[in-house]
């Protein structure tokens, strides 16, 4: 059986704001029998404001499709649709306590109806995944849809592209496309930016405060503690004092937990040494 | 707490009898011995594990030495199938059907893709039925072996073995069958049926998990699957389970012994939940083919709503079922049985297995009937699919 929190379950059995908006103004639908879950959601819009009066929702699916459907009901009425827009499908797993991966899904499809009711509302186009032949003909899902899941909730796994668009849960047959896409994203995204360039005074702040806020910290749970002796270039020589000096395992803490951290916080080139 | 607890989920295990495990108990205390011992203690071990040996063949009418005792069906299958190849190595060919067991559908595909094996995978039609001619033209001087199921473990629906097996016969191709489903619930004569091997587990007709048998004709030529001691008469190594054991063939005698009435009660129920079901719940198929199915097993579709929703619900009242949807699976497409049956999407998603067994009651039946339709009502009017007019359940107590 599914790891469903209370929450999930909660608003599995008792689902709020169920059925139809008779003057509904903003109607998105999203899934289909096909696929074993769909979401139409109807919206309430006051013209003047932008403020969504009104949510109610009908669902084909799980427990996990009926709950998010439930939970983003809940989480838009009295918000802005610009506020609206801004819910993440994670912000509704995490409205829910969280969602076991493989239903992942099911969130991104509220996320997708409430973005199909507001195309609907200022009477855009919907950006129907049918207009591009999709990577994932089971699922039907596009290679465009991939990508911004992908790069959304920085993904590295085939597996967990399944979990978040369905995409390869069918035949299988677009399994090594959707390798050929994460490659492609993992091999063109540009390195992490360069850090803006600091004087030798600011770097010097910076390691100073990384060493006193974020590791010395660690160390005193422990019973220890770490004093920064000098900087000479990239060149970090520092005492471990308390239980950690003449410790065994002195030498790894400088490494794996001082040493990277710094490189992580200040600069990549950076070694630490123990100054005796 | 719901007020009844329902297990109608059978063919997922069984309870284990309790006169089963009475039979079982001694086996962890005073008899311990090795059969394969030369003492008394082990000496009258074996004797034990000898006599279930006969109440196994006597289930299947079959000769003690036919038997061979693994570790659970998905053992049997593996041992079949890999065992017959070994013993035609000049055979390159297998065939079996879109519909069975992973014990035997997902043996076949590693054979194909790892030791490049031919398969052949015989389609179904919409009741689950497989085409004859097909079965006979598949068989060619390359194909080792043929393996079909006796019963679907979805569905219920029932191939015909004997008629399948007297083609396999006739073509000289060894046949095999899983009989996981249909072993206890149907009569099973060996020596009237074609078949060659035939798989069983202990925990589908109430005797514990983790016990299974093989049987093998006398005559057919397969190669030990696990080798080591000469245990089982050098066809399967390992020291014997012997509690195991002994339940197992307590289990196969209550089942030989009750199989005639059991079997016609279990029926009477089924249909009942079955057609108690249909009568009150309006848009809803039955999965697989009802002319021909096992008697403990019905598959119902929902139409307008999905599996999983149907199952927790269920549960929440006390009521194990399963389902061939998608979202209890954690695979993203209904079950490869109603798939294969081209079973339509309007209620693939929304399909549930009730499989009965010798303890249910007309109460648990009863108590279904009054719960489910509200569920499934609830569900629908959920449903964005569920068209406004269409009739809704009919909610009353049988």
């Amino acid at each position: 059986m599914w790891d469903y929190t209370n929450s999930v379950l909660d608003h599995f059995t008792n689902p709020r704001n169920v059925g139809e908006i008779e003057d509904a103004n903003a109607i998105g639908e999203v899934g289909s029998l096909a696929c074993g879950d769909a979401l139409k959601l109807f919206l309430k819009i006051d013209q003047q404001t932008g403020r969504i009066l009104d949510a109610k929702f009908k669902t084909f699916g799980c427990a996990s499709a009926i709950a998010s459907a439930s939970a983003l009901t809940e989480m838009v009425k009295g918000k802005t649709i610009d506020e609206a827009l801004k819910i993440s499908n994670d912000d509704i797993a995490r409205f829910l306590g969280g969602l076991p991966e493989q239903k992942m899904h099911c969130s991104v499809m509220g996320k997708e109806a409430l973005e199909a009711a507001v195309a609907n509302y200022r009477g855009e186009k919907v950006a129907a995944h049918e207009e591009e032949p999709p990577v994932c003909k089971c699922f039907w899902v596009s290679e465009k849809k991939i990508r911004e899941v992908i790069l959304e909730h920085k993904l590295t796994t085939v597996e967990q592209v399944t979990n978040y668009t369905k995409a390869g849960g069918g035949c299988g047959g677009c399994l090594p496309d959707i390798k050929r896409i994460l490659a492609d994203i993992m091999h063109t995204q540009a390195p992490p930016a360069e850090r803006p360039k600091m004087t030798n005074l600011q770097r010097i702040q910076l390691i100073s405060q990384t060493i006193e806020k974020d590791v010395a910290p660690m160390l005193r749970a422990d019973g220890g503690n770490i004093e920064l002796v000098d900087i000479d270039g990239t060149l970090v020589k520092v005492r471990l004092k308390g239980a950690c000096a003449g410790c065994a395992g002195a030498k790894a803490t400088l490494q794996h937990l001082v040493q990277e951290t710094l490189r992580q916080k200040v600069s990549p080139d950076l070694v630490v040494v123990e100054e005796n | 707490m719901p007020p009844r607890q329902v297990y109608l989920d059978n063919n997922a295990t069984t309870q284990v009898a309790p006169e089963v495990l009475e039979a079982m108990l001694p086996f962890f205390k005073d008899l311990y011995g090795n059969p394969s011992s030369m003492h008394a203690f082990g000496g009258q071990v074996a004797q034990h594990v000898q006599q279930a040996r006969e109440r196994v063949a006597a289930l299947l009418n079959a000769h003690p030495d036919e038997i061979l005792f693994t570790s659970c069906g998905t053992e049997s299958d593996n041992h079949a199938i890999k065992g017959v190849l070994e013993a035609h190595p000049e055979k390159r060919h297998l065939v079996t059907t879109k519909v069975e067991h992973p014990a035997v559908l997902n043996v076949c595909r590693y054979l194909a893709k790892h030791h490049g094996y031919r398969l052949t995978e015989l389609p179904v039609d919409r009741r689950g039925n497989l085409d004859l001619d097909q079965v006979a033209a598949a068989l060619t001087p390359d194909t080792a072996l043929l393996s079909v199921m006796t019963a679907n473990n979805e569905t219920g629906t029932l191939f015909p073995i004997e008629k399948i097996g007297a083609i396999a016969r006739e073509k000289g191709v060894t046949f095999h069958t899983d009989a996981v489903q249909a072993a206890g619930k149907l009569p099973l004569d060996m020596a009237r049926l074609p078949v060659d091997l035939l798989s069983i587990s202990g925990h589908k007709l109430h005797a514990p998990k983790g016990i299974g048998v093989l049987y093998i004709r006398r005559g057919t030529r397969i190669m030990p699957f696990m080798h080591g001691g000469h245990q089982e008469r050098g066809r399967r190594a390992g020291t014997e389970n012997v509690p195991y054991i002994v339940g197992l063939g307590r289990a196969c005698e209550l089942a030989r012994v009750e199989l005639f009435e059991e079997t016609n009660r279990l029926r009477q129920l089924r249909d009942r939940l079955e057609q108690g079901l249909l009568a009150r719940i309006p848009s809803t198929h039955i999965n697989g083919n009802p002319d021909w199915r096992l008697p403990n097993t019905t598959n119902l579709g929902f139409e307008y709503i999905e599996g999983e929703a149907i199952l927790l619900h269920l549960s929440a009242a006390g009521i194990a079922a399963s389902s061939g949807s998608a979202c209890t699976s954690g695979s993203l497409e209904p079950s490869h049985v109603l798939m294969a049956m081209e079973v339509p999407f309007t209620y693939a998603h929304g399909s549930v297995r009730f499989s009965l067994s010798k303890y249910n009651t007309d109460q648990d039946i009863d108590y279904v009937l009054a719960t489910l339709p509200g569920i499934v009502q609830k569900l629908r009017d959920m449903s964005p699919f569920y068209p406004k007019d269409a009739p809704r359940v009919v909610e009353t107590a049988s």
